[in-house]
């Protein structure tokens, strides 16, 4: 089952009666933008060599292209966000970045308290996101942290057109994924 | 923020667009089964586990294959329980066949009434198949609706020898411990309080056949039993030698005023302390009781082992083609310098400096008083200089006590070397307070105020002519005499705080290479199952009429929080003064001590 934002993809598998997946994807790395900071940066180490006259200049850009190429697909940019819903023993939440480095958190059901949809102004724009409350160990009444879902597609979203779909989107994830 | 919160009510509400098929009712019960997944390809037989009753889960830990004689199979059992404190049971039957056989399953329903327990599972898997069957029996079924079932399966070794770190200030909660501990701590727990259950092997001659992790063979390293022999002896030794070292560094001989002064300023004498402390609690006998406590004394080992390593290596650079004697060589030299610069800095403040007109008199007294003080320092400096590098040959072979201990030395020369910037600053800072105590004092009596000790507070007073005559004469002078004092001051000090900040930053290094918790580190890089964060679930090839099949990995700790928990504590304390306390102190020209030690009188 799939639903497509205007560059955000979700999809929502049912494994059982007891088990959903809900995965959104985001837009992966393009061509474009890669050549043009690869450009970018070699053209200010060519200018500054020709001021110089020294190769190391040359060599360092290089260095400094790679590492940063590494860093940004290894810790920076998020491919696809997933949420395991697993009725009586709790939800997952999984980021995979670029290099195919996988993070995953795990709230067993007994912590979750409830699953909302949150508001935040940000700039001149409401986005909603999703997020679930904690409880609180001591007070059970009380909520102790609040985690919220899909941190970076629920932001990448924001700024594109397409959040009214988006909240649908949410509403749907919330209707249908938290049956404990 | 406001909170907008939409509660799911089992699919009635339906968006238009959302084409899903209709949720089924889930079950309101849900029975877990963990299974191991060494286990997988073990012949039919019992399953034998523990049963949750609370979070209706089962946790099997161990196959009993046929044959077996079911009293003796209870008599084990309860053996076990008593050890581990464990309720481990059988909780049903296991069948691994090429094909379903209506008398093999007739003889495992059959054995449920021997072992009555509530509910029976039974497990089925076909040899050449993926997808296992399993089928619950209740004698009193609470519920009517069926029941569903996850098949977990995790890695039993892993497991037992993790340790679960639960998130947040969970540790220090004791009170709700028993009714809200996580399920998670609680199956952690069971694996690894059984390890009893994993120490009957296939090659034991026993009655009972087991199959768990280490059914293949027990697991042990020749290496770690020699370790574990030959530590007993060392460590006794290791105690005798360092109460002897201790005894005669508490001996009455080093108490007296100047030694005892003398070895609280010295940095060194501080590291050393620190690490006698370290290898007391290394070479105790007392065995560690729980996780932490022992990840602390092998965090404690690995440490001082690498700064013996790292000192060492310093030695062996130090004393190749005879470094020492061009350090020493270097150093009255060194010093000479930076005893012409003070020189040439107190001349050139003796004169116009930065074009600022200075109160001659006040000037040349106090610019003669430092000079002599410099000359002071060099001729010392000069009388020792024959000796330094016999000193300096001998200090440095204590680098092979460890690199902190060697950098704690560095430190301890350049504060000795820099002595002459720090009594000058004393007394810059001295007369500066005093002055700028006077000045506001007098200006109070300019105003017609007094500070009135008793109450702690400006009160008016009147006072006598005279009184206020010598009073404003000498807020005069003293006011005047400001600039001078002042600028003497702000020299003194910032040379000061120079020293202070290199001297802060080799403490750092100390501290750092003092409070690593590098055996954590290597092991989160090695073995990071052993240091577990959560679990974390993946959900396999999936068949309808079957149960869901999930497999259970071990999501380990992530090194920001390995460092975290388990940092060695440290004795010096970071300076508690704001930013802005720090500027008012040097406003006053209050002594600022910024590294100060823990166990020290606070001012």
């Amino acid at each position: 089952m799939e639903e497509r934002g205007d560059r955000t993809a979700l999809q929502c598998r049912q494994y059982s009666a007891s088990c959903r997946e809900f995965s959104v994807r985001c837009q992966p790395v393009q061509l474009r933008s890669l050549s043009a900071a690869t450009c970018s940066v070699w053209l200010a180490a060519y200018w500054l060599f020709v001021l110089t006259q020294n190769s190391m200049v040359l060599s360092t850009a290089i260095f400094i292209t790679l590492i940063g190429l590494i860093v940004y697909l290894h810790f920076v940019k998020i491919d696809q966000e997933s949420l395991l819903v697993i009725a009586s023993l709790g939800i997952q939440m999984t980021s995979s970045y670029a290099s195919g480095k996988e993070n995953t958190t795990f709230i067993e059901m007994s912590r979750v308290k409830d699953v909302v949809i949150n508001e935040a102004i940000c700039m001149q724009k409401v986005i909603y996101y999703l997020c679930i409350l904690l409880r609180d160990p001591l007070d059970p009444q009380s909520v102790s942290e609040v985690v919220p879902l899909f941190q970076v597609t629920s932001h990448q979203d924001a700024k594109s057109e397409g959040y009214p779909l988006k909240g649908h989107q949410l509403t749907y994830l919330l209707m249908f994924g938290t049956n404990k | 923020m406001q909170m907008l919160s939409l509660k799911a009510s089992g699919g009635q509400d339906q968006t238009p667009k959302a084409q899903v098929e209709s949720s089924s009712s889930i079950p309101m019960v849900v029975l877990k089964v963990f299974f191991p997944s060494c286990c997988s390809s073990a012949e039919s037989g019992l399953l034998v586990g523990h049963w949750i009753p609370e979070q209706n889960s089962a946790v099997i830990l161990a196959v009993v294959h046929f044959p077996f004689i079911p009293v003796q199979v209870k008599q084990y059992l309860s053996e076990v329980r008593q050890v581990t404190q464990v309720n481990v049971s059988v909780l049903g039957t296991w069948s691994n066949c090429k094909k379903k056989e209506e008398s093999l399953s007739e003889f495992l329903e059959d054995l449920g009434t021997i072992f009555s327990h509530e509910p029976w599972i039974q497990l089925c898997k076909e040899t050449d198949s993926k997808f296992w069957s399993c089928s619950i029996i209740q004698k009193h079924p609470s519920t009517p609706k069926e029941d569903e079932i996850i098949l977990v399966y995790y890695d039993q070794r892993k497991v037992m020898l993790s340790h679960l770190h639960p998130p947040g200030n969970l540790t220090n909660s004791t009170d709700h411990k028993a009714e809200d501990a996580s399920k998670l701590a609680i199956l952690f727990d069971t694996v690894a309080k059984s390890k009893v259950l994993f120490m009957k092997d296939r090659y034991d001659d026993g009655p009972i056949k087991l199959t768990h992790w280490q059914s293949e063979g027990v697991e042990a390293s020749i290496i770690v039993e020699l370790m574990k022999q030959a530590s007993i002896p060392v460590c006794m030794l290791l105690t005798f030698l360092l109460s002897f070292v201790s005894s005669v560094c508490k001996s009455r001989v080093l108490k007296f005023w100047p030694l005892s002064f003398i070895w609280s300023k010295l940095s060194t004498c501080e590291q050393l302390g620190h690490r006698l402390e370290h290898l007391q609690v290394i070479s105790s006998n007392r065995k560690a009781q729980n996780q932490p406590q022992l990840m602390r004394k092998a965090n404690i080992f690995v440490s001082l082992l690498a700064d013996v390593a790292l000192g060492i290596l310093l030695m062996s650079w130090l004393y190749r083609k005879n470094r020492i004697g061009h350090l020493a060589d270097t150093l009255i030299p060194a010093a000479d310098h930076v005893a012409k610069e003070l020189q040439d800095l107190l001349q050139w403040l003796m004169g116009v400096p930065a074009g600022l007109k200075m109160n001659r008199a006040l000037d040349q007294v106090l610019g003669r008083f430092f000079l002599y003080h410099i000359h002071l320092w060099i001729s010392y400096i000069h009388l020792m200089s024959p000796f330094i590098e016999m000193i300096l040959w001998y200090v440095g072979l204590s680098a092979c006590l460890g690199l902190t201990v060697a950098l704690s030395i560095l430190s301890d020369i350049i504060a000795l070397l820099t002595f002459h910037i720090y009594c000058f600053y004393v007394y810059g800072a001295r007369l500066y307070c005093l002055k700028i105590y006077g000045l506001s004092s007098l200006w109070r009596l300019f105003r017609g105020k007094k500070w009135n000790v008793l109450r702690q507070r400006v009160d008016s007073c009147s006072y006598d002519l005279d009184q206020l005559f010598i009073g404003t004469l000498l807020f005069t002078i003293l006011l005047f005499l400001l600039p001078t004092t002042a600028l003497y001051y702000l020299v003194f000090t910032l040379l000061r705080l120079l020293v202070v900040v290199v001297q802060g930053l080799i403490h750092l290094l100390v501290d750092l290479i003092d409070s690593l918790p590098l055996y954590s580190i290597l092991l989160r890089l090695c073995r990071s199952y052993r240091l577990a964060a959560g679990v974390k679930f993946r959900v396999l090839e999936q068949k309808t009429g079957k149960p869901l099949r999930l497999l259970m990995q071990i999501n380990p700790l992530s090194y920001g929080s390995v460092v975290q928990t388990y940092r060695l504590p440290t004795y010096s304390c970071y300076p508690k003064d704001s930013w802005g306390s720090l500027c008012k102190k040097l406003f006053l020209g209050e002594l600022i001590y910024p590294w100060k030690h823990k166990g020290e009188k606070q001012d």
